[in-house]
């Protein structure tokens, strides 16, 4: 699949360029970036026209119904639109994967900077924490946590998930920071007399950014994961906010996954076919990063 | 070595005490608390009062920590309100199914991973491999509950070739050949499940260690010297490559400490991870917060076989 590299004479591309041109040559990438861009626009799209209400409401007289005209996949064991569900259910799924992507993200970084910047008793301290955390089991802990707080609430599922899923970027960016630090641009600002603060932001940060959109992509697609997958046990979203684990949900009922594959198996597909799509863009991405493995 | 072990224990202390704050602070969160379930509507408020005060939980917040601590080490979590048994006595029942399940898991997982992993990386761009890394690809993005609930759908109920739930046939005499066969038959399926997703991180890193190995100076050297590729591959390449493998078995067992909550909620298996999902369901607090705090210690005992292993494998990482 990979030709030469087009010599470009001048200069070297900049890094946008160079994780565009990765994209497109990797047909598969290119194909998934495709679809997931249609993914959004057409379910942030029409979960505006549908009403959440009304498809969340339980409609006695439809009960299991089979995909027909009026229910393009169905019903569910309240009656309610299976279609209209998957559809919130991505909007969901995708909000909630992509706030604590951010949220993981920010925390993440702002750690791994301090601690590999500084490096010394920092680091240690902070390594402490992070391995702390790294050895908790996340699943049970973030259960126990939903069902302990008071007032559940999407925000509040965030920040616990947020909370026990910094770790992995943490480390990440603390090891690539400590060895950017050694580099002499990072000394020679220091010598020039640039704040700690406007080095760490402004001259190391950018260096690590491409590193960070490669695991915040991979990251997406775990915290999708995860967050189905609460969902699918119960403790994610209630039902009245649907999300893609939901539907999966109701394959706990045998006769459901035994006969009524029209509930289940569309957001099973869905929740595989997002993640390899994200998968695959996070691969072209990782390999942008690394010249070696370039195809473009 | 001796001193990098006891080391690595040390290391331990702090992280279980962080974990037991964590976990009685869970406790402590959770609504209700251990006279929720013995409470009778028609109870006097100031008798209710003074049991309180006998069981301590009026005292300040570190001595219920430290009372608390001292029970559990000793192994007593409290009473289970929806069983009306202790806790431990509880956990005793199931943790045996779980660790079957795990052990079955572990073992599934290498017999798959090995072999795939070398003819991926010894034949790697042919067929055989792209075929190979098609699956690592697909393994890698599938989630377990949604592979878990396929698996059970097809072979569970569509061909009907397993059972669909429990971990032994009912009225099965224990003891006999016929319940250690009923038992295995009902591992088979869900640990199987699991294997096939989890096996794929170390088919990559075996395929990718291999490939790695393959063209290092001292295989160029063995080969000059005349040893036959099957040499060359087994004693050469494979123990070499194998030694990563090794260093994240502990890993793996902190991996499959979520994995056991999901396969077994999917196939009723009666482990400790249903336990967990149903006593959370029927808030049965004093069972949630004795889990959370096995699993922990799994997970950490887990961190230190890998760190141990790795010590033993890589010299350059000893404490000194």
């Amino acid at each position: 699949m990979s030709k030469l590299a087009t010599a470009e004479a001048d200069r070297s591309p900049s890094g946008w360029k160079i994780i565009w041109r990765e994209i497109v040559r990797d047909k598969v990438a290119f194909a998934s970036f495709l679809f997931l861009g249609l993914i959004i626009v057409f379910v942030y799209g029409i979960s505006l026209v549908l009403d959440q209400k009304q498809i969340v409401t339980v409609d006695l007289f439809s009960l299991y119904k089979p995909p027909s005209a009026e229910f393009w996949l169905g019903t569910d064991y309240g009656g309610r639109d299976v279609f209209g569900q998957l559809i919130i259910g991505t909007r969901n799924s995708l909000s909630i994967g992509i706030i604590v992507t951010l949220m993981t993200g920010i925390i993440g970084i702002l750690i791994g900077l301090l601690s590999g910047y500084f490096g010394g008793s920092v680091d240690n301290v902070f390594m402490r924490f992070v391995d702390f955390f790294m050895i908790l089991p996340t699943l049970m802990i973030v259960i126990a946590f939903v069902t302990a707080v008071p007032k559940y609430s999407i925000i509040s599922f965030s920040l616990i998930m947020t909370a026990f899923l910094w770790m992995g970027i943490a480390r990440l960016i603390r090891s690539k920071a400590l060895q950017e630090r050694e580099l002499d641009y990072i000394q020679a600002s220091r010598t020039l007399g640039s704040s700690h603060l406007k080095i760490m932001f402004t001259q190391l940060l950018p260096n690590l950014s491409s590193i960070i959109i490669v695991t915040m992509t991979l990251n997406l697609a775990a915290n999708i994961g995860l967050e189905s997958g609460l969902s699918f046990l119960g403790f994610g979203f209630p039902e009245s906010t649907p999300s893609l684990g939901t539907l999966v949900s109701y394959a706990r009922n045998p006769q459901t996954l035994e006969s009524r594959w029209w509930i289940w198996l569309p957001a099973s597909v869905l929740i595989l076919v997002l993640m390899l799509s994200i998968n695959n863009v996070g691969q072209a991405l990782k390999r942008a990063t690394d010249a070696r493995q370039r195809k473009g | 070595m001796w001193k990098t072990i006891v080391r690595r224990i040390f290391i331990m202390i702090p992280q279980l005490f962080l974990l037991s704050i964590l976990v009685f602070l869970l406790a402590k969160a959770m609504p209700g608390d251990a006279l929720t379930g013995l409470v009778d509507p028609s109870l006097d408020p100031a008798a209710l009062e003074a049991q309180r005060e006998r069981l301590g939980l009026n005292d300040p917040w570190h001595v219920q920590y430290w009372n608390w601590m001292i029970h559990a080490l000793q192994g007593d979590f409290g009473q289970s309100f929806r069983f009306k048994m202790p806790v431990s006595e509880l956990i005793g029942q199931r943790i045996f199914n779980t660790i079957w399940l795990s052990v079955a898991t572990l073992i599934l997982t290498y017999l798959i991973a090995i072999p795939l992993g070398i003819t991926s990386g010894r034949y790697n761009d042919t067929w055989a491999d792209r075929l190979i890394t098609g699956y690592t690809y697909l393994g890698f993005a599938a989630p377990l509950f949604i592979f878990g609930l396929v698996m059970l759908w097809l072979f569970g109920f569509h061909f009907d070739w397993f059972p669909t739930g429990g971990s032994v046939k009912p009225g099965v005499e224990p003891g006999t050949a016929a319940y250690v066969f009923s038992k295995i038959y009902h591992l088979l399926l869900p640990a199987l499940s699991m294997a096939l997703i989890t096996t794929v991180t170390t088919v990559q890193l075996l395929r990718s260690e291999i490939i790695d190995t393959k063209q290092r100076d001292f295989i160029l050297t063995a080969r000059a010297k005349g040893a036959s590729e099957s040499r060359v591959y087994n004693r050469h390449i494979l123990r070499n490559s194998l030694l990563p493998i090794a260093a994240f078995f502990g890993y793996e067992i902190t991996g499959l400490i979520g994995g056991t909550v999901f396969i077994e909620s999917i196939f009723s298996y009666p482990g400790m991870g249903q336990l967990f999902l149903s006593s959370i369901s029927l808030r049965d607090f004093s069972v949630v917060t004795a889990l959370v705090l096995l699993y922990g210690l799994a997970s950490i005992l887990g961190a230190l076989i890998s760190d141990l292993i790795l010590s033993i494998v890589d010299p350059r990482i000893r404490i000194k």
